[in-house]
């Protein structure tokens, strides 16, 4: 096991991702298990969750393969499909079956099925980059959409009724436990991926498709089991979801719902961790915090999108970036710093 | 035969109005070599504006067509200058996300302005077009225009592309921008007519949608827009002829579909054509292979 634990590979980002996350989750167990938490800050814990699973998963394609998916919230939907009607099945098996044996095994059954949507799409998506890859994504989450819209045996457009999976009375305070357990999980096999040979492997193609070819990177291997890992937790998420709707409907996961998980990921800065973990809990408080909020919630969200898009890569802007670094800050603030110290001794 | 028929010419109607969209993708991706997401959203806002101009200012409705395509050109004009033009030259994929950006952007106002509900697009009549084939067969005003206006939208644009000294500066930006811009080409201000022609075209399409639909609300252009642009990758992205050709071929497609195989399946059966398009040919019908270089 020591050993075990020697061969996953951090850095001091990784730490603070992960510190981040422990700090949110230990606040979210004190607040509840004391009765400290209000309502609505109980309800905002799983959704938190499974946008944080969102994020990174998403930034594994965007910010670390480098290619736009815009279908990201089909894989959540048959993750979540997947997963409510194995725990719905299971639970007409055996009633009175404890949550802590579904919930689990539902997890990991809806993650593996979402993992197959994403292998299968991947298939067609090993011969296209870009702009095309990302229409092509953007045409399979509307085919799952349609396809579960018609669907008579998951509810069809009525909706697939998932009451007699989630927990009636004290849901908070079960399915927390689960929630932090598969965020933590989820962030440190992910980092961990990403830190490794393999991570390495796909920042490459990222960086140039042909070059890292010719280095001799197998590029369709790892495309392929990016598409899997991001579609694997993807479906995680969406059994998250599942278990603490008490109805699924189909239309949830259309194309904004992609489009608002890709703006949390921008928003926390493409291929940084814990960016995305800080982006997904602001975005998802603020509109809480902030009731008028809600109206305008979209709009600035595309604001924001194209306002991050033009100051991180716009050629222009590329001095004026230069100026703005954080390190240049420091070093500005230092700098003030000691002036002001020297100042001040020689008034003295 | 009868159904045969109709559903044909349904299919050519909307096959028009994806090819008017479409036009517009092909222009801007084979010149700008950039993917205009908020496109689909320009024919939402073409309908709107004819709306506030005819319903809310009791404008004639043809005034309200004429000024809903000036605005449209000159939104397009603008989403190019702001947006886009700053990024000339970086990662596609962050251009991609900042097109996405100004989809979204124009929805969300939409919202914000005219709300959730349905509109009534207050359309020119058309019924002096209406035509009679035999005793079963009619067909609508609205058709007859629709085919009409994309039919000598495409012949005027056509013209215009290889007959005019611009049309000729755009082929050779598509061609090679460098190249062109070492010839003495203003490649900026191609691309802004570019944008502004597509935009145009968009308002078109617009004025066709709401003949054929009647309603419009904030979402309206993204589905079109994307099937649209199915319809530009199924004819091959870049190639103007190629554009025509896939929107015509999709709308009649989405239209037997949906008469003979399934209506709630037409989008499942027109994206997985797409789907196997990008697999089996990426160029499309009448696209040009571009080779990669390191």
């Amino acid at each position: 096991m020591e050993k075990k634990l020697k061969n996953l590979k951090f850095n001091k980002s990784d730490a603070i991702t992960l510190g981040i996350l422990v700090a949110i989750f230990g606040f979210f167990f004190v607040m509840v298990f004391t009765g400290a938490a209000s309502n609505q800050m109980k309800s905002m814990i799983i959704p938190i969750s499974y946008n944080i699973i969102l994020a990174i998963s998403l930034n594994l394609m965007v910010g670390f393969l480098g290619e736009l998916s815009l279908g990201h919230a089909a894989f959540m939907s048959v993750g979540a499909y997947t997963g409510a009607f194995f725990s719905v099945k299971l639970v007409e098996a055996f009633p009175g079956l404890p949550i802590w044996v579904y919930f689990p095994l539902a997890m990991l059954v809806g993650g593996i099925a979402a993992a197959i949507a994403g292998i299968i799409i991947a298939i067609p998506a090993l011969r296209l980059r870009g702009d095309y890859l990302a229409i092509l994504t953007l045409a399979f989450g509307e085919i799952i959409r349609n396809i579960i819209t018609n669907m008579p045996i998951l509810g069809a457009a009525i909706g697939f009724d998932t009451g007699s999976i989630t927990p009636k009375i004290a849901k908070a305070q079960t399915l927390l436990p689960f929630a932090a357990a598969a965020v933590l999980i989820t962030t440190i096999l992910i980092l961990n991926f990403v830190r490794s040979k393999h991570g390495r492997a796909i920042t490459a193609i990222r960086d140039n498709r042909i070059a890292a070819e010719a280095s001799g990177i197998n590029v369709k291997f790892y495309r392929m089991s990016v598409f899997a890992i991001s579609a694997f937790f993807a479906g995680i998420a969406g059994v998250m979801y599942s278990h603490s709707q008490t109805l699924l409907k189909a239309s949830t996961f259309d194309y904004n719902m992609s489009i608002e998980i890709l703006v949390i990921v921008v928003l926390g800065g493409m291929g940084n961790m814990s960016g995305s973990v800080i982006a997904s809990i602001i975005m998802y408080m603020l509109p809480e915090i902030l009731r008028d909020f809600d109206s305008y919630r979209m709009l600035i969200y595309s604001v924001l999108l194209i306002g991050i898009m033009l100051f991180t890569s716009a050629p222009k802007l590329k001095n004026f970036r230069e100026k703005f670094t954080f390190d240049n800050i420091k070093g500005i603030v230092i700098d003030r710093l000691k002036k002001s110290k020297k100042g001040g001794t020689k008034n003295e | 035969m009868t159904l045969f028929l109709e559903t044909i010419i349904q299919g050519i109607s909307l096959g028009s109005i994806y090819a008017l969209i479409a036009l517009g993708y092909t222009m801007v991706y084979g010149i700008a070599k950039m993917l205009n997401f908020a496109h689909g959203d320009i024919i939402m806002v073409g309908a709107y504006v004819i709306y506030t101009s005819v319903t809310m200012a009791t404008l004639p409705a043809w005034i309200g067509v004429i000024i809903s395509i000036i605005f449209c050109s000159a939104l397009g004009i603008t989403i190019e200058f702001l947006a886009y033009k700053p990024l000339r030259g970086a990662p596609s994929l962050n251009v991609l996300i900042t097109a996405i950006g100004v989809s979204y952007f124009l929805q969300n106002l939409a919202l914000l302005i005219f709300g959730g509900n349905q509109k009534a697009v207050p359309v020119p009549n058309m019924s002096f077009l209406n035509i009679k084939l035999g005793s079963t067969l009619s067909i609508s005003g609205e058709t007859v225009f629709t085919i009409l206006v994309t039919v000598v939208l495409m012949i005027a644009l056509t013209l215009f592309i290889n007959k005019t000294k611009l049309g000729k500066a755009m082929r050779a930006v598509s061609e090679d921008r460098d190249a062109a811009q070492l010839m003495g080409i203003n490649v900026n201000r191609t691309i802004t007519v570019t944008f502004a022609i597509g935009s145009a075209l968009a308002a078109f399409a617009s004025l066709c949608y709401g003949m054929n639909y009647a309603y419009i609300k904030p979402t309206t252009g993204s589905m079109p827009g994307i099937k649209a642009f199915t319809a530009a990758v199924f004819g091959g992205i870049g190639s103007i002829s190629g554009a025509m050709f896939g929107g015509f071929l999709m709308g009649i497609f989405e239209k037997l579909a949906s008469a003979y195989i399934s209506t709630q399946l037409t989008d499942t059966i027109v994206f997985g054509v797409l789907m196997i398009m990008l697999v089996v040919r990426p160029t499309g019908l009448l696209g040009k292979k571009l080779n990669e270089k390191v």
